[in-house]
């Protein structure tokens, strides 16, 4: 069904790299040459046969950093995307289906937050909230859905007018049924192209906060929050803050070259025919 | 007629900026209250007595119910007093001045470079479509939509800051400077914040000029023999301005947030920069202004969006 040499050579890249840094994330432990916070060498070496991307602004070995950083950042970001994702589609659908004041309601608050920034806002709410992960993954969570439930609320408005779910309400099903058994099966394909979006927005979300310093708290430190420790080598010539923001960059590029291919198949697949 | 009905639109569309802009002070207000600590708890810190806490909140009025609070701050926002920030006790508006000038200019300068640069180069993509520039231009696009702000920015930085020592790495900016030396500060946070909204707003260009010049009158009018300069003046131009400023509009909306995160990595004295010192020291007070200030240009920029569209319309212009 699915051959290999018909994926497009940008999205088997994509395909690769990510596979790469997520599998790299989930072995962290087994992979990483030394442990997280050991002082392995001077501050800011350069890359050698022992420290292959030398070590960090505190001696540390920066592969290792990298290995660990990627767990937080992949980690958090998957489950903030999971979050908006289930509470958009869920409110979206719900919203399709039942309408009037509810639809009126949750339309016009998602509205009014989309009118704000999403960073500019997160920083608001995050004055005031403690800062640990699980605060991170609701704000970034919530703030998200509204996107999802835009989307969802746009797809299920469309299918619950078909005959298909008609018929279901006339045979008396409830509304639970009608949202999870006739419209999410029907919803999927162009939720799950956004899904590519919404997890590559997370990652650069996620980023930006622990790059200012209101993400993830030290002595923990995801990619962005390693951007940020190693900041001021970079007045000294040093890159090591480049090689985080770079592998930012490559999950981002990557899931976005799947994202679109994913993309184009399902908008192919919707057409009727072929799998080009 | 015509007239009349554009003003009776675009008084709408105000009113409803207005109107939003009420409802997002709301907003902002109720995000710092979801917490049940309050601003006394955070001047006097942990180890405060029952006794200092209640007078201080007796002081700022932190008794009266949320309602109540809100409207006292919208009143005073109304009136130009933005408060105390807890912090230092300095007034806010005062301290935003410089900051807010300091972050229009720099916004500025990226605005005059990236807004003709990605016309420019949009409507060469749609010149050469499909062809090699287009490319370049949809895989630019994807790039910039991918890299996280830091990175362009510390490449620049590293670049041209460090090893080739063109430009400061530190854009420090003061009323003394010089216009030409406030320039050379702001040289590479603004080549940044271009890279970060050009590839997008070609993109939009490209896909409204393209909407327009596939439409069925340009067809027409080269079919009645006129020439590409006048189909392109009298037919294509007027119908792609709206859309054009539109992109132009909401990638300025983008640029003003894209602000932050650029002002923090080359430590320029602009609002951005105030705001995220002021998320970490939890000074509540410094955080709902600044953020109403970004929500307000943020909102104002996306009016202006649809009321030149509304202006540019030439269907609205003479309705039938």
């Amino acid at each position: 069904m699915l051959d290999i040499r018909q994926i497009p050579i940008g999205a088997l890249l994509g395909l690769i790299i990510t596979t790469l840094l997520v599998l790299s994330a989930i072995l962290a432990p087994l992979i990483a040459p030394y442990g997280i916070g050991q002082i392995v060498g001077g501050v800011w070496e350069p890359a050698t046969s022992e420290h292959w991307l030398g070590t960090d602004n505190l001696g540390r070995d920066l592969l290792t950093r990298m290995i660990y950083g990627g767990r937080i950042t992949i980690f958090i970001a998957a489950l903030a995307t999971a979050l908006s994702f289930i509470l958009g589609s869920v409110l979206g659908f719900t919203a399709a289906v039942v309408g009037g004041w509810f639809d009126t309601i949750m339309s016009r608050l998602v509205d009014l937050l989309m009118s704000i920034p999403t960073l500019i806002f997160g920083l608001v709410v995050l004055s005031v909230l403690p800062s640990s992960t699980l605060t991170l993954i609701l704000v970034m969570g919530i703030l998200d859905s509204t996107r999802v439930y835009r989307l969802a609320r746009a797809v299920a408005v469309d299918i619950n007018v078909m005959d298909f779910v008609e018929a279901a309400k006339l045979r008396g099903e409830g509304r639970a049924w009608i949202i999870f058994r006739e419209i999410l099966p029907n919803a999927l394909s162009p939720l799950v192209a956004e899904l590519g979006l919404r997890f590559i927005f997370a990652v650069l979300f996620l980023s930006a906060l622990s790059f200012l310093g209101l993400g993830v708290q030290p002595p923990e430190s995801d990619w962005g929050g390693m951007v940020r420790e190693n900041k001021e080598g970079i007045v000294f010539g040093i890159p090591a803050a480049l090689i985080p923001a770079g592998a930012i960059a490559a999950l981002s590029i990557s899931v976005n070259l799947v994202a679109d291919w994913v993309l184009n198949r399902t908008s192919d697949l919707k057409g009727g025919r072929g799998n080009a | 007629m015509g007239s009349s009905r554009i003003l009776i639109l675009i008084a709408q569309r105000i009113a409803m900026g207005v109107l939003l802009l009420f409802a997002v002070s709301a907003l902002i207000f109720a995000g710092t209250q979801i917490l049940p600590g309050d601003v006394a708890q955070s001047i006097l810190g942990q180890a405060a007595t029952p006794q200092a806490l209640a007078n201080l909140r007796e002081e700022l009025g932190l008794n009266d119910p949320a309602i109540v609070r809100y409207f006292r701050w919208l009143g005073g926002v109304l009136t130009g007093d933005l408060g105390t920030a807890l912090s230092n006790g300095r007034d806010i508006a005062s301290s935003l001045e410089d900051r807010l000038g300091n972050t229009l200019f720099l916004a500025a300068i990226a605005a005059i470079v990236s807004v003709p640069l990605a016309i420019l180069l949009g409507l060469l993509a749609v010149r050469y479509r499909n062809g090699a520039i287009d490319k370049i231009i949809s895989g630019l696009a994807l790039a910039s939509t991918s890299l996280p702000e830091f990175f362009i920015g510390y490449v620049l930085m590293l670049f041209f800051a460090v090893k080739l020592q063109w430009f400061p790495s530190v854009s420090t900016v003061y009323d003394t400077m010089s216009f030409v030396e406030k320039l050379r500060a702001v040289a590479l946070p603004a080549t940044a914040l271009t890279f970060v909204v050009l590839a997008h707003m070609m993109r939009m260009t490209r896909a409204a000029i393209l909407n327009v010049m596939q439409s069925a009158y340009i067809e027409t009018a080269e079919l009645k023999g006129l020439s590409p300069f006048q189909i392109i003046r009298r037919h294509a131009f007027p119908n792609a301005v709206a859309p054009i400023v539109n992109v132009v509009m909401l990638n300025l909306a983008y640029l003003v947030v894209g602000v932050v995160v650029i002002e923090v990595i080359f430590v320029y004295p602009g609002l951005g920069q105030y705001l995220v010192d002021h998320v970490t020291k939890r000074d509540v007070p410094v955080v709902q202004a600044v953020g109403l200030i970004f929500a307000a240009v943020y909102i104002g920029l996306n009016m202006i969006a649809d009321i030149v569209a509304i202006l540019a319309n030439p269907r609205l212009r003479n309705p039938r």
